[in-house]
């Protein structure tokens, strides 16, 4: 429903990642994009993104592009909502559009037996959407519904509570969803002008995986592209995250607090990225093993989970992590964490802790490459990120040439014990906001 | 789940894949009596290893609920040969991901590795099926990890607090009726003696499923099986699961819950329905094809009349769960738009359900919804993964690699009557409606 992711064989090994091929397809009229072309299963993904999304967007229409996006496939050329639902069904294809926070990203399944058709409908819904008034008023009501409900969910409290610390007069700062109250504020013509603003033939990346053709897919993105402008609305200025460091305490009724935490990050051009990379994975990727799992969890039993990602957007960055762990223990917890940044800055991480996630992560890699959907969708984001074409033969190279000494460098750059930020969203026991 | 829990989805009305077009998998047995089924798919060069025990939550001692659950964390923890960690270790060190779900009817472990790992990971699970040791173990901390998951991931949820309380008022007898993470106040009292005595009763070849799919050859596959599940004894004490089963119901039962966290009240309720049966399907498919009619998707006859035309909710849902040993749920639901209240929104849904009773399945629709179906024989291709999980489950509850074959044949071939048979045959004596309320608790 709309409203509601022995130790035998030590030995460096990996899959080979590079067996999968990509075409640069250049299209008749000069569009490029990237495509797997793979004719074993009568199917076709495709996934199309566009940059900009939600960050295009002022305070007084937040909200507009998302619901914007909500609206593409209730209504489109001929069809009104139920029409065009129906259309798509009968094909048994999929037309599916998500705006986030940097970008909108249309994804397209499609049988090869009535590929066209379904690829007809998906053009239609990007060019000649209607925005009826009652499918505006169905979807505008719903998402109102769905952001009412985020208000009173802990992780969602805490997330944008985080963000709104850290990010101050940023796109970042507030959910791409908009508020409750923003998005009732918005009117047609809002959604007119995201839908003019959000669809541009510039900075837009284009991957596909199975049942096509080079031809095939050249001609889909000219006819993608034909009809679009060229974006003129100022996309936002870079920003790292920056809050004053301390404890936010949001009250929310519950037998236990989540607890977001953090501080800025490092972007993903940076060159110190691929360590920064490796470390969060050593200290908080979330799987067994990895320093906040084992200190919080294994040896103390405080919580069910704990992670850290490198929050690298498209405009922003920050290094952060979430957990939830019962009321009376919030403050053991939060020390925890505090001396765990200190370890990671003191050079806590060994040569095996690198080499452990080395193996890791280099035999894991070949795993992404899971079916259609996923690979058209690695090929566009690796496009948005401005990664080379052939960059997956050479990841894992990059991965193995990271040295302690580099990791020991970035460390101290990229964890800040005195910046730290924690939102806690519940009832904790003993903590005073500071 | 050990390590994250897909949150509770309201609406269970998935496809399973079929292998109409796929290599068809293989299936063997064990001296011991270990099944093990083989899904060649040499794409690419990964493979999924599951081992799925007929094993569940609906298993756990009266009293006791939740140990099935607690088990499988433990299942991780010290063997003979390994110590605490060294699983995740290994695993990782191969460049794998892993992890562990439970359920009712089943507990199953898997690991998703290169293709040429397969044989130590099979040798992994050989050795903790029957080599624990929670002696060795630091349990009681992982009984906290899992007082916190319950805080976390159910607790700290409304909506799945919710559903817990209307199991429970759904199932008189079956432990069905009881969370598969079990009650506080019975986890809290769990031990390491309990988890040993269910380890040693259930956790045994004869109880347990192998399934692998992915760049394999099926007698590779087997020979490995044979090297290291082949010398574990059979368990002696296991017996055909024979749980308490449900008397005729003969009152409808309603709950209300109030919960400050409420942003939008909405009704929902869930009716016993059959299962899956070995050999006839055709009851269940029927089934799950009112579901999907009903309630999935935009032009489904729930969404179409009440969201759409008449404009008195803003979402509906409905759908059919029957991959279980004892009983299935059929589930419907609405949420009322601003300024309906959830009695005009429960009547609302009943005059619907009455009226598609009555006017009959719409035939476009039903093409659509077929299309659909026989589109799934070829999207599933593309998930050896997902293949690998239906196949678990269906041979965990007691059907058949011949059945999980057959089951989208049989839906494309459910015809419109059986449909409005199974509709008609929903009935409130047998079923829980539920109000979740915006308000203190």
């Amino acid at each position: 429903m709309r409203l509601f992711t022995p130790l035998a064989a030590l030995a460096m090994f990996a899959l080979p990642a590079q067996a999968i091929e990509i075409t640069d397809v250049t299209s008749p009229m000069g569009n490029s994009a990237w495509l797997v072309e793979d004719h074993s299963i009568p199917f076709v993904s495709i996934e199309v993104v566009f940059t900009g999304g939600a960050s295009l967007e002022t305070d007084s229409n937040r909200g507009a592009v998302s619901l914007m996006t909500s609206l593409l496939v209730e209504g489109a050329g001929p069809y009104d909502a139920q029409g065009f639902a129906a259309a798509v069904e009968a094909l048994a294809g999929e037309v599916s559009f998500d705006a986030g926070r940097d970008r909108i990203t249309m994804t397209i399944t499609a049988l090869t037996e009535n590929r066209d058709q379904v690829l007809d409908l998906a053009l239609m819904a990007l060019t000649e959407p209607r925005f009826d008034a009652d499918a505006f008023a169905r979807v505008q009501a719903q998402t109102i519904a769905n952001r009412e409900r985020a208000a009173l969910n802990p992780n969602s409290i805490a997330g944008e509570t985080f963000a709104a610390l850290g990010y101050g007069g940023h796109p970042y700062a507030t959910s791409s969803d908009g508020t409750a109250t923003s998005v009732a504020a918005l009117t047609r013509e809002d959604i007119l002008d995201a839908h003019r603003a959000a669809f541009t033939s510039d900075l837009v990346y284009f991957g596909a995986s199975g049942d096509i053709t080079p031809a095939e897919f050249g001609a889909f993105i000219d006819r993608v592209l034909g009809d679009l402008p060229i974006s003129n609305t100022p996309l936002p200025e870079y920003r790292s995250f920056a809050a004053d460091p301390g404890v936010t305490v949001v009250p929310h009724p519950g037998p236990q607090s989540v607890v977001q935490f953090g501080h800025s990050g490092i972007h993903w051009d940076d060159d110190d990225f691929m360590a920064a990379y490796l470390i969060n994975e050593i200290f908080g990727s979330g799987r067994f093993g990895t320093r906040l799992m084992t200190e919080l969890r294994e040896r103390r039993g405080l919580t069910y989970g704990i992670g850290t990602s490198l929050a690298s957007g498209r405009f922003g960055d920050s290094f952060v992590g979430r957990f939830s762990t019962a009321n009376e223990t919030v403050g053991e917890a939060i020390d925890l964490v505090r001396e765990q940044f200190e370890w990671l800055a003191n050079g806590g991480i060994t040569q095996e802790d690198l080499e452990r996630a080395q193996t890791y992560l280099t035999g894991a890699y070949a795993l992404r490459f899971d079916g259609n959907a996923a690979i058209a969708g690695i090929l566009a984001s690796m496009q948005f990120q401005g990664f080379d074409i052939d960059y997956i033969s050479y990841r894992n190279d990059l991965v193995r040439a990271v040295t302690l000494d580099d990791i020991q460098r970035v460390a101290t750059r990229l964890a800040r014990p005195d910046e730290l930020v924690f939102v806690v969203v519940g009832e904790p026991e003993g903590i005073e906001a500071e | 789940m050990r390590k994250i829990l897909r949150p509770l989805a309201l609406v269970v009305a998935v496809l399973s894949p079929a292998a109409a077009l796929a290599e068809e998998p293989q299936q063997f047995t064990l001296n011991n009596g270990m099944q093990v089924v083989v899904v060649e798919d040499h794409r690419a060069p990964v493979v999924v290893n599951m081992v799925w025990y007929r094993v569940g939550a609906a298993d756990d001692p009266a009293g006791h609920s939740g140990i099935a659950h607690f088990f499988e964390h433990l299942m991780f923890k010290a063997t003979e040969t390994m110590d605490e960690g060294d699983f995740d270790a290994a695993v990782q060190a191969n460049g794998g991901t892993h992890n562990a779900f439970t359920s009712w009817d089943y507990t199953a472990y898997h690991q998703r590795v290169a293709a040429d790992r397969l044989e130590l990971m099979m040798q992994m699970e050989a050795e903790r099926m029957v080599h624990l040791r929670l002696d060795r173990s630091d349990w009681a901390t992982e009984r906290d990890v899992i007082l916190r998951e319950r805080g976390e991931t159910l607790e700290s949820s409304p909506d799945r607090v919710f559903q817990e309380q209307l199991r429970a008022a759904l199932f008189q007898n079956h432990p069905y009726g009881r969370p598969i993470i079990g009650w506080r106040h019975e986890i809290a009292s769990l031990t390491s003696e309990m988890a040993n005595d269910f380890y040693r009763l259930h956790y045994a070849p004869n109880n347990a499923v192998l399934v692998v799919a992915g760049d394999v050859e099926a007698e590779d596959v087997l020979a490995m099986a044979q090297r290291h599940f082949g010398p574990i004894p059979p368990s002696e004490g296991l017996t055909p699961r024979a749980r308490p089963t449900e008397p005729p119901q003969m009152a409808e039962r309603r709950i209300l819950m109030q919960d400050p966290r409420v942003s939008q009240s909405y009704m929902t309720r869930t009716y016993l329905a059959p299962v899956r049966r070995s050999g006839n399907q055709r009851e269940a498919a029927a089934f799950q094809m009112l579901g999907i009619l009903l309630g999935s998707g935009q032009t489904s006859v729930f969404e179409r009349a009440l969201t759409y035309d008449q404009g008195v909710t803003l979402a509906t849902w409905a759908g059919y769960s029957g991959l279980a040993v004892d009983h299935g749920t059929f589930t419907i639901g609405a949420l009322p738009a601003p300024g309906v209240t959830l009695q005009q929104a429960e009547d609302a849904l009943d005059a619907t359900l009455a009226d598609f009773i009555a006017n009959g399945v719409d035939m476009a629709q039903l093409e659509r919804v077929r299309m659909a179906v026989r589109a799934q024989e070829i999207y599933g291709l593309d998930d050896a993964e997902g293949r690998a999980s239906d196949i678990g489950a269906v041979l965990s509850v007691g059907l058949t690699l011949q059945d999980d074959a057959e089951w989208l044949g049989v839906l494309e071939s459910i015809t419109p009557d059986e449909i409005i048979d199974a509709a008609r045959a929903l009935d409130r004596r047998q079923a829980v409606t539920g109000w979740l309320m915006q308000g203190d608790a």
